[in-house]
């Protein structure tokens, strides 16, 4: 296992050793300690290794990431995991605003809360999210599946295009063009899916859970709108 | 971009603490704010006496001129002047005819308010902000982004006795509010948006709101972008606007109330491993009083 010391090494040192492995590389586990919420950690990985961040971590950490695993023990800050791509993102304490925004694939599992825009503009990544979000997540979501234990704030799903969203709390309100949809058997067999690889066992039954999607509504120009442009 | 700090101590053990580590949580947002710093602290007062922070060139000469009523303490371009309350409008009125050069930054029983161009570091030195001792204290470093880098321009602000804010943000009915505020006088010594945002709150405790209360009826009339930190005598508060559009985040031990824009400021603070770490919520009030 490879340590690498935030208090003595910079974090741009650490980014660069990370950058240089080699998709065959044998150093397949790392952990960062001292993170102290620096910015940026393990952002941009290309490879299959597991990066394990010893405590709370600030903006943008394990952005862009492919096929790494990143392991966050304290909370994240801004931005965690956004833009990834494939790999996984997984939060042991709270994520700050715009948790997984623009993701395009890979997992994001947040053990505790996420606050605002979590998933906002998602375009295909999964987010498993066990405590709470906050007002405005998945604005304009494109792709993807969003999951959420606790409830969601104001205005989920605003301006939704074709994200799928699972809550099993209560939603204090929906944003323009996103209704509850009927939950299927295609959707619970999609749902209990996402629970297993967020390691979320039997205890959690996905009859408990009410979906979200869009009305479809806002996709196309109506001449009867042509006054509001 | 900007960056705030804020700490309230329930532990009176980590009192002779407080600038230092206010000052560490300072230096760490500069960042976030490189141009200039400030910071207001909440030490020893005494009922009887006014604490007035002055800032301007030769402060040595006011305190001899009013060394007969005044004690002075000078802290690089600033200087605190201690009066004897009633002395207060004989002194203010001194000021005004022989030195209308020199602005005072604060005003109160226990405040003290520095702040100047630079970086955090060297202000937070040139005050000596780590051998403070206090209850609470306020700091903000500016990336200034809508008026010019210039002292004035720095937070906190203090419209009221005992009274500061710092804003991460912008306001965009400041103007509608400043001619709704001055008829009813309060006063402005510059043009920004966030000294209206105290005025505000100056005004509203002057009506018998606490500060909690003022906080929640800023919801309904201020516009604009605002993370706020906000210290009275004996109170401790943070709102943000309902989208929160900028960042902030608190940990809270049984020692200490702590905030920061960023988990990076609080990192060093003692015991904050074991601290309750939370995001605010956007447009909800968290106020905390001394007893």
């Amino acid at each position: 296992m490879a340590v690498v010391d935030l208090a003595r090494t910079s974090r741009r040192e650490l980014n660069r050793a990370l950058h240089d492995l080699p998709a065959d590389t044998n150093e397949t586990l790392w952990r960062v300690e001292n993170p102290a919420g620096q910015h940026a950690l393990a952002a941009g990985l290309n490879a299959p290794v597991t990066v394990e961040i010893a405590g709370h971590a600030g903006y943008y950490c394990g952005g862009m990431n492919q096929r790494a695993t990143i392991v966050v023990e304290g909370n994240a800050g801004v931005g965690v995991a956004e833009n990834m791509m494939s790999g996984k993102v997984h939060v042991r304490g709270d994520a700050s605003q715009s948790a997984g925004a623009t993701a395009h694939g890979g997992l994001l599992v947040i053990d505790g809360n996420a606050s605002a825009r979590c998933g906002i503009s998602m375009k295909g990544v999964d987010i498993v999210v066990k405590g709470s979000i906050g007002p405005m997540s998945a604005f304009m979501a494109q792709s993807g599946k969003l999951v959420v234990l606790g409830d969601a704030g104001d205005a989920l799903g605003n301006s939704i295009y074709e994200a799928r969203l699972y809550v099993r709390g209560a939603v204090k309100s929906l944003g323009a063009d996103c209704i509850e949809k009927e939950l299927r058997d295609e959707h619970r067999a999609e749902l209990r899916g996402l629970l297993d690889a967020a390691g979320i066992g039997d205890e959690v039954s996905v009859d408990q859970f009410r979906r979200y999607g869009s009305a479809r509504t806002l996709y196309n120009f109506h001449v009867d709108n042509a006054a509001a442009y | 971009m900007c960056g705030i700090v804020g700490l309230f101590l329930k532990s009176p053990a980590l009192e002779p603490q407080l600038g230092a580590m206010l000052a560490d949580m300072l230096e760490v947002m500069t960042g976030r704010g490189p141009d200039s710093a400030g910071f207001a602290v909440y030490g020893a007062g005494d009922p009887g006496r006014l604490k007035l922070t002055l800032r301007g060139g030769d402060l040595t000469m006011i305190a001899q001129a009013l060394g007969d009523v005044a004690s002075a303490e000078v802290r690089d371009t600033h200087m605190v002047l201690s009066v004897p309350r009633q002395d207060e409008e004989r002194v203010r009125a001194w000021l005004a005819a022989n030195r209308p050069d020199v602005v005072v930054t604060g005003a109160g029983q226990r405040i003290e308010l520095y702040k100047e161009v630079g970086l955090p570091a060297q202000v937070a030195r040139r005050f000596g902000l780590d051998s403070m001792s206090g209850t609470h204290g306020i700091g903000h470093t500016r990336m200034a982004t809508e008026s010019a880098v210039t002292t004035d321009g720095a937070h906190p602000f203090s419209t009221g006795q005992d009274q500061c804010l710092v804003h991460n943000g912008s306001l965009s009915n400041h103007r509608s509010l400043r001619r709704m505020l001055e008829p009813q006088g309060i006063r402005f010594a510059t043009d920004n948006d966030s000294e209206v945002a105290a005025g505000y709150l100056t005004w509203k405790m002057r009506e018998g709101a606490s500060l909690a209360q003022a906080l929640e009826a800023s919801l309904d009339d201020l516009d604009g972008f605002f993370t706020f930190v906000v210290g009275t005598e004996s109170g401790f508060a943070v709102l943000r606007d309902p989208i929160s559009c900028k960042p902030a985040v608190m940990a809270e031990t049984d020692d200490y109330v702590a905030f920061g824009s960023e988990y990076r400021a609080l990192a060093g603070l003692p015991g904050i491993e074991g601290a309750r770490v939370f995001e605010p919520e956007p447009a909800r009030v968290y106020a905390w009083e001394r007893h």
